[in-house]
This record gives structure tokens, sequence and C-alpha cells, in this order.
């Protein structure tokens, strides 16, 4: 009996191959981009893991500088000698022709076993790794890259390693980064004797870091991720309006066969086990293609977003993507849930279906005023409590729970906003062809529904999404010209040369302002704190957002300190509260606020006096100098001649700002590419909609054309409709797009990065997107409207022949 | 001659082959007169009013209506030509679903620039319709979308009507009713009507019978 039901049910498939390319298609659609992004995110995830393991954050407690300065190795062997069982870690950053080089400096023999990757711990040759030129482990790109570079230690190899990183001895470390003697901080082995000195004792300028349960850079982008999960989740959802909207189809179309196999004894137990397996099957069909496609979109994305990492956390992600079972089984599973939750309107009622339930495809193409009403009271209630979490929710979630509220309540909003101006546009038309074009336009609302929900999504996503990095690119490019006022950025080699720089340059530009600073942990963050001159340069162009009165009065007699946006944000500061900064013996007023949008950490300024009094021990090797711009290439030429200095230590304004501008769009290029494909998406459910709907509209157009209407002019008004529906929806999905833009620049994105930004709007872009939905509507509208205007008599006579 | 069919012959394609549905046919239908197509399943009865009302062409023969060669016409010709001249009415009814009653009604006259108020109101009141106007096909009988169907079919004051199994879809008291007041009414407005039928009860009530048998008139 089940394999006779069974081939019963399928033959509707076969019979209409379009509606199961359809489903499957937009199943597999929905499964790739949300398996796409999911591979991406744990690509990264595993390798903050590895960044976290080979420095051994994530397990060991460790002993950190209070002034967040490397401290000399002398408190090592103290420490030591008093019993703390210690192993000192030096790190640092080492310009290499090219490419910026992190140096981590191990003591393999005091190392607690796991702070360090096994392949550099475990391979054996430990006289080779300690001893001059010593061994250097790094990731195989690095090795490549590095190739041929003199002064580094022999170059090993290792999958272990992350790209940019290169792991060495300590002593080798101390020699590649200059720095003698030094150690950035301690690792705490777990095991320590019960008695030793205390820590105050032996080292008082350290203090104790308790283990961390995960690494610094997971939880910085971890905002970062979430954003791309929300749009691999919006894109999964568009797909799903297209199983939706193909699975009900096939329902409605069944329903007839339904009752008569309930009339011939299949049991409706067996007929809803049948229809699960059929879904079931489906699901795992389409995840499966799904999965292979989200791989190849992971693949094409991922170096942008490894930019993107780079760019903004300065996080280090492999460009190669490995497959791991565990995301294979979650895009399936993602599939078959996403299919059953597509096919569970349909089942259900099919459970609640009578036998003798009329064969007559019923609702699925009407327009059911009480479903509209129950829509509509769906959407205020979304809609609501979207307002609810705008005015009071907080926090990240509550941020990404108001995009959800606010996106869903539109889509279940727009019928009941069309069919409300489709039957006003009906009662005002004066044409016999006008009004019925308007009444059969809202006839076919609800089996457009879905895909205009879809496309309404996909579009005010874009016009959000887009508001966003516009306001966020524009803000930028005006904050890039206030913070990068400097016409050249000079960085010598040590301090010596620095030195004799400083004193070279005085009588040759018009100022040489220091770029000093340290990292230290502020108000319980990490943080940079820069140490900065009075001058004009600073006083006349520094974007603050909030400051006291003589604010910069302030910060040259050193009794205040400027913090960045995120930093306030972080720790509730304003100007007038009070800030306490490593090595300092009192607080600092904070006299004021600014903006410093792509910056992840906090940041301090304080005036130069305090900070070299503070910090003495800062590098001051970085400045920035003033000069009148049309000198500055021949200062930078003379800078080279003189000192020998190479290109990648003088930066002038011109090209940070190039090289800015560079990071930050390449940081939305991925966002782009969603967008675009979510657009694509939602493009398709238009078209699959429509001609599943083709089908179904015969008996509809028909009588029209025998009554004296062309199959040609029918054609061009079922084009019309499409083109009229996208427009329509368009100027819905601007409002909502604005709406989601707000809640992006002022609930997200303060949660997630803690900076607030502006709004504006750009119009030029909504037309632009207007037409590519105009586009995406017509060509969907296009092939049934030809398939229409191509049609043969006798197969519009056949609605006259037989019962539809 | 309001309509003439001369040697008519249709196939249509089918996996198993060309299958000849008409072989041949001729007849005539003067203004006035009713003329009733009879004949068994399949014998070409709803192709030949199909062509006929200028929906299908002909393999072979010509058809005029009020002189007018239909094949002489393109798909725009023949289009206003169903809307001028022609009144059809349908075994399904086929009425517009998204619109109501009155605009169902009045549809084809609107589309054929004849709209007459007065004539659709008498029709509506002679039809029983008056109470429905506002209500969209779905909320009625079978008998009453019938009713509104031949209402749309006169609303234009067709030349022809051609009919398809008018009665088809209705009990034989509702069939028999909706029928004498098609009559009546074609009658009154002097058009000619050709009304396909299985019954010869009903095919009795014309003035003419045309009996349909293995493609050609018996």
């Amino acid at each position: 009996m089940r394999r006779a039901t069974l081939s019963a049910m399928l033959s509707h498939w076969l019979r209409h191959p379009l509606q199961l390319g359809s489903l499957l298609l937009g199943l597999a659609l929905a499964t790739a981009l949300w398996s796409g992004v999911q591979a991406i995110n744990a690509e990264a995830r595993a390798s903050y893991a590895r960044a976290a393991q080979m420095l051994g954050q994530d397990r060991f407690a460790q002993l950190v500088p209070r002034d967040g300065q490397r401290f000399d190795q002398s408190v090592f062997v103290a420490l030591r000698r008093a019993g703390w069982q210690v192993s000192p870690v030096l790190e640092g950053a080492l310009q290499t022709d090219g490419q910026q080089l992190r140096v981590l400096g191990l003591d393999p023999l005091s190392a607690p076993a796991g702070s360090a990757p096994q392949t550099v711990t475990g391979r054996g040759d430990l006289p080779g790794f300690l001893t001059p030129p010593g061994q250097g482990y790094a990731a195989p790109q690095t090795v490549r890259a590095l190739a041929g570079q003199p002064g580094l230690p022999r170059l090993i190899a290792s999958d272990d390693v992350l790209p940019g990183l290169l792991i060495t001895d300590i002593g080798i470390a101390q020699g590649l980064l200059e720095a003698s003697g030094q150690v950035s901080r301690l690792i705490l082995a777990p095991e320590q004797p019960r008695r030793r000195a205390p820590l105050a004792a032996i080292a008082p300028g350290l203090t104790q870091r308790p283990p961390q349960a995960r690494a610094d850079i997971a939880a910085l982008t971890d905002s970062f991720h979430l954003n791309l999960t929300a749009f691999g989740l919006l894109s999964f959802a568009v797909g799903l309006f297209i199983v939706h909207g193909a699975i009900g189809l096939a329902f409605e179309q069944r329903r007839p066969m339904f009752r008569t196999l309930r009339a011939l004894g299949v049991p409706l137990r067996s007929l809803i086990g049948l229809l699960m397996a059929e879904v079931l099957i489906l699901a795992l069909i389409a995840g499966l293609a799904g999965v292979a496609l989200g791989y190849g979109i992971a693949a094409a994305l991922l170096p942008d977003v490894a930019a993107t990492l780079r760019g903004l956390y300065g996080a280090a992600l492999p460009g190669t993507l490995s497959l791991r079972p565990a995301w294979w089984a979650g895009g399936l599973g993602i599939a078959v849930i996403g299919a059953g939750a597509a096919a569970g309107q349909s089942l259900w009622r099919l459970a609640h279906l009578p036998p003798l339930a009329p064969a007559q495809p019923r609702a699925w193409a009407r327009a059911s005023a009480r479903g509209l009403w129950r829509q509509g009271a769906a959407a205020l209630g979304l809609g609501l409590a979207a307002f609810g979490l705008a005015v009071f929710g907080s926090g990240l979630v509550a941020g990404f729970a108001l995009l959800g509220a606010l996106l869903l309540a539109a889509a279940l909003a727009l019928p009941g906003i069309l069919a409300l101006g489709l039957g006003v546009a009906e009662r005002a038309a004066k044409g016999v062809l006008a009004q019925w074009f308007w009444a059969d336009t809202r006839q076919q609302l609800p089996g457009l529904s879905l895909a205009l929900m879809a496309l309404l999504l996909a579009l005010a996503a874009n016009i959000g999404v887009g508001t966003m990095v516009s306001s966020f690119r524009l803000t930028f490019l005006g904050w890039l010209d206030q913070r990068l006022v400097a016409e050249l950025y000079v960085t010598a080699r040590d301090e010596e040369e620095a030195a004799r720089l400083r004193q070279w340059l005085a009588p040759r530009v018009e100022a040489v302002l220091p770029v000093w600073s340290i990292e230290a942990p502020v108000a319980g963050a990490p943080a940079q704190i820069y140490g900065v001159a009075d001058h004009a340069t600073y006083r006349d162009h520094w974007p603050l957002l909030d400051a006291l009165p003589g604010v910069w009065d302030r910060l040259a007699a050193g009794e205040a300190v400027l913090i960045n946006e995120q930093m306030a944000r972080r720790a509730g500061l304003g100007p007038g509260d009070a800030l306490t900064l490593p090595g300092a013996n009192g607080a600092l007023i904070v006299a004021g606020v600014y903006s410093d949008y792509g910056n992840p950490h906090g940041e301090a300024l304080l005036g130069q006096g305090l900070f070299t009094t503070l910090y003495p021990q800062a590098p001051r090797l970085r400045h920035a100098l003033r000069l009148p711009p049309e000198e500055a290439p021949a200062l930078a030429r003379a800078l080279v001649r003189e000192f020998g200095l190479p290109a990648g230590n003088i930066r002038d304004q011109a090209a940070i700002k190039a090289v800015s501008v560079q990071v930050f769009d390449r940081t939305f290029t991925v966002t782009a590419a969603l967008n675009v494909l979510t657009l694509g998406v939602a493009g398709l459910a238009m078209l699959t909609s429509l001609l599943t709907l083709a089908g179904m509209r015969l008996p509809q157009l028909a009588p029209v054309w025998a009554l004296g209407l062309t199959r040609a002019h029918l054609a061009r008004l079922e084009l019309l409709r499409a083109l009229m529906l996208a427009a329509l929806t368009m100027v819905l999905a601007v409002p909502v797009g604005l709406l989601l833009a707000w809640a992006l620049l002022a609930v997200v994105n303060v949660a997630a990065f803690g900076w607030r930004l502006p709004m504006f709007t750009f119009p030029a872009d909504w037309l632009r997107l207007g037409a590519l939905a105009l586009l995406a509507g017509g060509l969907a509208a296009l092939w049934p409207a030809l398939r229409l205007a191509r049609m043969a008599p006798a197969d519009l006579l056949k609605v006259f022949a037989h019962e539809r | 001659m309001l309509l003439e069919a001369r040697d008519i012959e249709k196939s249509y394609g089918t996996g198993a082959g060309a299958v000849r549905v008409l072989s041949g046919v001729s007849f005539r239908a003067a203004a006035g007169e009713s003329v009733a197509l009879t004949g068994e399943s399949g014998s070409g009865k709803s192709t030949l009013l199909h062509l006929c009302a200028g929906l299908d062409r002909p393999d072979a023969g010509e058809i005029r209506i009020d002189g007018q060669a239909l094949g002489a016409l393109d798909d725009r010709g023949r289009a206003a030509l169903r809307r001028d001249r022609i009144g059809l009415v349908f075994q399904q009814f086929n009425l517009i679903p998204s619109l109501p009653v009155a605009a169902n009604l009045s549809f084809q006259a609107r589309l054929a620039g004849r709209q007459d108020a007065a004539w659709c109101a008498a029709l509506a009141e002679r039809l029983g319709l008056e109470g429905l106007l506002r209500r969209y096909p779905e909320q009625l009988s079978g008998g009453q979308q019938q009713r509104v169907a031949i209402g749309r079919a006169l609303a234009a004051r067709p030349r022809l009507i051609l009919a398809d199994e008018p009665t088809g879809n209705l009990d034989e008291a509702t069939g028999d009713a909706v029928l004498a007041l098609m009559l009546e009414l074609v009658s009154e407005t002097g058009a000619g009507l050709v009304m396909v039928t299985h019954s010869a009860r009903l095919a009795a009530r014309l003035d003419r019978r045309l009996h349909l048998s293995g493609g050609r008139i018996a």
C-alpha cells in the first residue's frame, strides 16, 4: 500500500518538474547561504582557538606588568629563585619587507606543557631551537612570504601556527625585537610550591591575571560573527519563503489526491508519514547541494572575511577553508529543519483535513480577509515589540531581536498594506480593464505574497545595511580628515635613530609631533595610551564628541585625559569622570571623548609631559610631521637619503588614507556580497512564484482572452502587474530599510563596536535599488509573460473544456 | 448570413499522432435563428464552436461572420471581433473571480465600449440578479453564476451568441429555467444562437438541430 501511495504522491513532482526544481533550488540556496556563513565562522573560530592555545591564554594564569610595558628578565630570574614556577614570554611586532610579523618568543625549558603548540614543543631539536641562528616556526604561507629575508632564524613551516606569526626561542626573539634582556609577561605553571615569597615582595610591578575562559580576539570578533550569522539567517529565511511557497502549492494541488487516497483506505497517519518522508528526502537532496554550494560561497568570501578581521581586529585567519564534518552535518540539519518548518503548515492542514473535504484547490490563491487581519495583528504585535526593544532594550542580543521583530513585522504587514492600496486603486479605476487589473492583482496577492515578502526583506536589508555602510563611510572619511592631519608619518628603527631624526627634522618642518604609545589595561580592558603634544594640529582638528571647557589646556597641564568613544561606552565614562591609568598615582579627569571608528580597543590620550613621566620606557619611535603639503615628497626622499629608512617607515597622509579607505571598503565586501546574494534569492522567489502561479492563472486569464483581449495584451498586463508589485514593495521597503539602518547605527553598532554613527540618507542609492527591484520583478515576470503571449489557443481552450 | 462555416477541417496533435476532429463541416446560422449542435463526446462540437468564435483557427475551410472571413484576421482582429460581435457562454461559467457580479455583467460591454447601464440593469432584473450585484462569483450557486455568464454575453448586444453546454453543470430544473431565459433574451435582441448540448430534449427547444458524428454533420 505504501509503495502505491508513495508512487501516487511522487507522480505529482514528475508532472510538475518546475515546482520540484524551485523547491530544491530554494532550499539549496537557503542552505548554501546559511552554511557558507557558518563555514566562515567555524574557520575563524578554529583560528582563534589555535591562537589562544598558542599563546597559552586560555589555560594558564599569567603575571603581567601593571604599566603594560616590557620588564627586565631579572624579574623572571628573581621569581624563579623565590620558587615561582614561571616561564617568560616576549611578544612584539617586527616590520619586515612588505609585511608586519608578530614575533612570539618562548622558553621551551620552563614553559608549562600545553602553553605552546605541539609542533614547536614536540619536535625534539632543542639545541637547534635554542642556539643561534635558532629556529622559527611559522605558517607555510608566512614561511613563503619571508623566504630570503635576512636576520631571521631558520624558518620551519607548521600548520599549527597562525599566518603572520613567528614562534621562536625567547633569546632569538629578544634579538629580533631589539629587546635584549626584556620580557613581556610570565606564564604561571598550574602547580606552584606552597611556600614561596609573595609576588609584591619580589615583583611589585607585576600583577597576576587569572586564566581566561577564551581568547580576547574571540570576544572581540563575536559581534562581527554575530553580524554574519544574522545575515546568513536572513538569507536562509528569504530562501525558506521559496520552499514554503513550493510546498504549500504542491499540497493544495494534491488535495484532491489526498482526499481520494483517504477514500481508498490510506490511513491519515500513513499519509502524513509518507509526506514527512518525502519532505525529508527532498531536504537531504537539496541540503547536500546547498552545503556544496555553501562551501563554494565560503571559499569565495573567506579572503575578504580574513581581510576584514585583520583590518578591524588584527585577527589572523588563513585564506583557505577546511572541510569539517560537523559543518556538513549542520548544513544538512538546517536544510531538514528549514524544510520541516516550511512544510509544517501543510502537514498540520493535512492532519485536519476531513476525508470528504472539497476536492477543489481552495484557498491557496484566494485572499482571506480573516488571514490578512490575523497577519496584520501579528505584524502590529511584532511592531510594538520592536518599539519596546528600541526604547528599553540594550545589548547586542536585544539589538538583533529588534532587527528580527522589525523585519518580520514589515513582512507580515506587507500583504495587508498592498491589499488595501490595490482596493483603493480598484475603486478609483475608471476603465473596465483598469478595474479588472487592480481587482485581479489583489486576487493574486496571496499567491505572490511570500515572494513579495522575501523581496521586501531583501530590499529593506539592502537599504538598511547600505545606509549603515554609506553613513559609516561618509563619517569615516570625515573622521580620517580630522585624525590624519599631519603631512608625513615617520617611524625610526631605534631610539638612537629617533633622537637623530627629531634633531634633523626640527629646522626643516613646522612641527615634529610625537606619536608615542603603550599598550596597557585601562578600566579593566586592553587599551592603547598615547602621549600627544600641545599643538594646533590637535586643538583644531581632533574629532571630539563631548568635552569639558578648556580641554586641551587641561590635557597639556597633565590634569586630564581624553578617551575614545569605545572606552567611554564600555566603562560608562564621560567628561568630568575620574579615570586611573596604570602607573599613575591618582585619578585623572576625563576631559573629553572623541570618535575613533574602526578601532575595537579602548584608547586614551595624555599630554606628552605626563605620558613620558608615567611611561618612560615607552618606545619613542613614531612621529607626525607638519609641513607645507607640497614639500612632503621632497622631505620623504631626503629622509630616505639621509637615514636610509625603508619605504614602510615613511608614510604620507594620502597613502595612509588610501590604505584606510581600502581596508574600510574591503571590510564591507562580505556584507555587500551577502546583500546581492539575498536580493538574488528574493528575485528567484519572485520567478518561481510567478512560474508556479502561471499555470493556475489560466482559468482567470482565458475568459478575458475569450471576451476579446489578445494574448499579447494579457502578457503585457502580467508584466506590468509584476513591475507594479515590485515597485510598491520597493516603496514600502524604503521606510523599513531606514528603520533598519537606524537600529543598526543606534543600537547594534553601539553594542557591537562601541561607537554610534550619525545617519545619512542616500536617495540615489534607493533609486538604483528600485531600478534593480524592477529589473528583478520584470525579469521574473518576463518568462511567464512570454509563455502567455506565445501560448497556443488550444492550451487556453482547455480551460473551457476541463474542470480546472 | 450571420454565420457561415464551409468545409471546416481540424486535427489535434497527440502523442500517438494527429487526431482528426472535424472533417469538412459546413453549416449556416441566420440572425435570430437558434441552432443546437449535438453529438457524442469527442465529436468536435466544442471545437467547432471555438473555431466559430475565432478562438482557434481551422486547418482548412472558411468561417465568415456577417460576411467577414475569420481567416483573414490576425490575433488582434479576431479579439476585436469577439469583443464586438460575439457573446460567449461556457459550461464552467468562467466568470472573472476577482470582480463582483455587477462588474462581471458589464465587463464585455465595457470592453466593447458599448456599456448601456439601463440595459445592464434590465438584464440583471430579468436574470434575477438584482440582489447579488455586489457579491463575488465564488459566493454564488452554479445556476446564479450561469445567469451572470448569460447576462455578460448579452450585455454587449452581440450579433451572435455561442454557448458551450451552458446548462451542463446545472440540475435539470435550473438548466431548463436558464435556457428558457436565454432563448427569450436572444429572441428579444434578434441575435443568432449556436448552442452545444448533449441533451436531445434541450436541442428540441431550438429552431434547428445539427448532429455531429465522426467529425461530420450527420
